[in-house]
């Protein structure tokens, strides 16, 4: 099932899809290590849209709720 | 060879290896950014003296920040490049690598955190991964200095390969088959550290986590600061210090010139620290007895949570609260320096994205963070009256901080940003690390610091001697007497404010001021105006044309609080 980053749940798994926005946004989050086909484990969601966090290549990274919107991923359900 | 640069993405390193090079002091931390401007110093290969650039961290070669322009602005500059790469991440780091290999530069690459692949399973080919890239590779440490000088001896091996500019998705396909040939995973075990990063960023444990860090915090800063007054610095001044200046004293003649200048006032016939205003006594006393033992506690106890990586994990944790006053959570690091020195607050404002924000930080900053120095002094002064006094003071200072992050917010144009932040592993903090860089903070007060607070002292007993300081508070007693209910004498304050807050503050201490009109002052004088080092900054990082508009907003802010403080106190 796809899902946005958002929707994930705390400790699930899954497999990034697509990140669906401008070139800006897509060259800045790919830079940091979050891209298509990287398996990643969502560690945190904070409350009232606060930004999200996630484990990449045993790497944490927090991502703003915006930005996480636009990240798709293929969840291990 | 004339120039070294060091680049690489954030928190690989780069600072740490660049003191090795160079033997320079710079501050070194454990989160994204710690370095915003390029430092420069010199190191000796032989015969050659090349000058080495540290250069702030930047993910690729398309700058997203200030801070990141700068980098891509310092590479074509020429020289060689120290390509640092973080071990533990070879994937994402490659990827700037590899648009290295493509610009017109000679290049190594340090495979730098080498120590911390074997913790977590990871193992790498060097010579494999050197073929794949065509550059020496050489491991290092940078912070034990490991492999440091194997990287000095093959800088003359480093190539300028200039290959082909590829796509992005070729980079990366490219860097997944480098990858895939030189790296094995193993698994290990999470260790202790590890659960407790986990813990400490979800939300339900992390918060109260936040609370128990910020409030032990606090109390470590106060208890090591009042620690080193009580028993150490007051004993030294008042025991001998001040009988050397009643001495001093007598020798140069009552009432004349040069005593008034150098121990100031007597009050009853002996030397009173707080009230003399010479710049033997109190110009010594303010500095070193008052705001130091303070500077360091700050400091030590900033360092140890810097290096811990925590700050990134509170960035996070605040990150929603700081969208509503127009920022996001990582202009907490900012507002942290800030709180030791707005001086480098305002330098690390270039970790935020855009103009908008930026200014937001800087008027919440300068407005609503005092620094160390100021705080201690009004520890200092207003504590005595009783603590909850300066609940009143610091309790105003916050209200205000949200009231006008959220004004601003609603009436500038433009979106707060969304935070994108690497979150660095806990590393335990190394001692010698931690003390080497109290030092340097401390040690930059001391040279930067004492040498204007002995100026301002000097001033004001210029002024009042040349009756420049009767002259202005006649002008401005309507604002000060009318509005804020303060003696007209206080304009002294708020003009040596300008040059050092903490001797501003000082001086309300000889004025005999009641307690709500120290309260009253003490807060105007955080509110009204940045001192003139942190002014300078600000117009640099800001521009002359936000820098007045923000003036504006701080002056207009002074007008209402004080007047609001003088009706409801």
């Amino acid at each position: 099932m796809i899902v946005d980053l958002t929707q994930m749940k705390p400790d699930e798994t899954g497999i990034i899809k697509e990140l669906c926005g401008g070139c800006d946004f897509t060259k800045r989050v790919q830079g940091i290590g979050v891209r298509p086909g990287k398996r990643i484990r969502k560690v945190s969601s904070h409350f009232w849209r606060g930004p999200q966090t996630i484990e990449v290549d045993k790497m944490r990274v927090a991502i703003g709720w915006g930005m996480a919107k636009k990240i798709f991923i293929e969840v291990d359900r | 060879m004339n120039k070294i640069l060091l680049m690489g993405n954030p928190n690989v390193g780069k600072s740490a290896i660049f003191s090795r090079l160079t033997g320079a002091r710079i501050i070194v931390s454990n989160y994204p950014g710690t370095t915003v401007e390029f430092t420069q110093g010199q190191m000796k290969i032989g015969e050659e003296r090349p000058i080495v650039i540290d250069v702030p961290g930047t993910y690729t070669l398309e700058p997203t920040s200030k801070a990141e322009e700068v980098s891509v602005r310092m590479l074509y500059e020429g020289g060689l490049v120290i390509n640092v790469v973080n071990a533990t991440n070879l994937e994402r780091n490659l990827y700037l690598t590899l648009e290295l290999l493509e610009k017109d530069v000679s290049l190594v690459v340090a495979l730098n955190m080498w120590d911390e692949t074997k913790h977590q399973g990871i193992d790498i080919d060097i010579k494999k991964l050197e073929k794949e890239l065509g550059v020496p590779v050489i491991p290092t440490c940078g912070l034990t200095g490991e492999g440091i000088k194997e990287l000095i001896t093959r800088f003359k091996e480093a190539k300028n390969l200039k290959t082909k500019p590829s796509s992005d998705s070729d980079k990366w396909e490219r860097i997944g088959e480098i990858v895939e040939r030189v790296q094995k995973l193993t698994h290990h075990h999470h260790t202790f550290l590890q659960r407790l990063e986990e813990l400490s960023i979800k939300p339900l444990s992390g918060l109260p986590i936040a609370v128990g860090v910020i409030y032990a915090a606090f109390w470590a800063v106060r208890l090591i600061g009042e620690g080193l007054i009580t028993y150490i610095l007051e004993p030294l001044f008042d025991k001998a210090w001040a009988p050397l200046m009643l001495k001093l004293g007598a020798l140069l003649g009552e009432e004349t010139f040069l005593q008034n200048v150098l121990i100031g006032k007597l009050i009853d016939g002996s030397v009173d620290f707080k009230m003399s205003f010479g710049v033997l006594t109190t110009g010594l006393f303010v500095p070193i007895a008052m705001v130091l033992p303070y500077i360091i506690s700050f400091y030590l106890i900033l360092g140890i949570l810097e290096d811990f990586g925590y700050l990134p994990r509170l960035a996070v944790l605040v990150d929603n609260f700081m969208h509503h006053i127009g920022l996001h959570g990582f202009a907490i690091v900012p507002m942290m320096l800030g709180l030791g020195c707005n001086v480098p607050g305002a330098l690390a404002l270039r970790l935020l994205e855009g103009r908008r924000e930026k200014f937001i930080a800087a008027t919440l900053m300068t407005i609503s963070i005092p620094c160390m120095a100021q705080i201690a002094m009004i520890v200092g002064l207003v504590g005595q009256r009783g603590g909850q006094y300066l609940g009143i003071i610091f309790g105003t200072l916050f209200i205000l901080l949200i009231v006008k992050g959220l004004i601003m917010n609603k009436f500038i144009k433009g979106a707060s940003p969304e935070m994108l932040v690497e979150i660095p592993p806990y590393r335990l903090p190394q001692f010698q690390a931690v003390i080497k860089k109290l030092w340097m903070r401390v040690s930059g007060f001391l040279k930067e610091a004492v040498p204007y607070v002995l100026l301002g002292v000097f001033f004001v007993n210029i002024l009042y001697a040349l009756n420049i300081i009767q002259y202005f508070s006649s002008l401005f007693e309507p604002v000060l007497t009318g509005l804020w209910g303060l003696p007209k004498e206080a304009i002294s304050a708020l003009i040596i404010g300008f040059l050092r807050k903490d001797v501003a503050v000082g001086m309300l201490g000889p004025l005999n001021l009641t307690t709500k009109q120290l309260i009253i002052g003490s807060t105007i004088l955080a509110i009204y105006f940045p001192c003139i080092a942190t002014f300078v900054m600000l117009v640099k990082e800001l521009g002359i044309k936000d820098m007045l508009k923000s003036a504006v907003i701080m002056i207009f802010v002074a007008l209402i609080v004080g007047t609001l403080l003088n009706i409801i106190l």
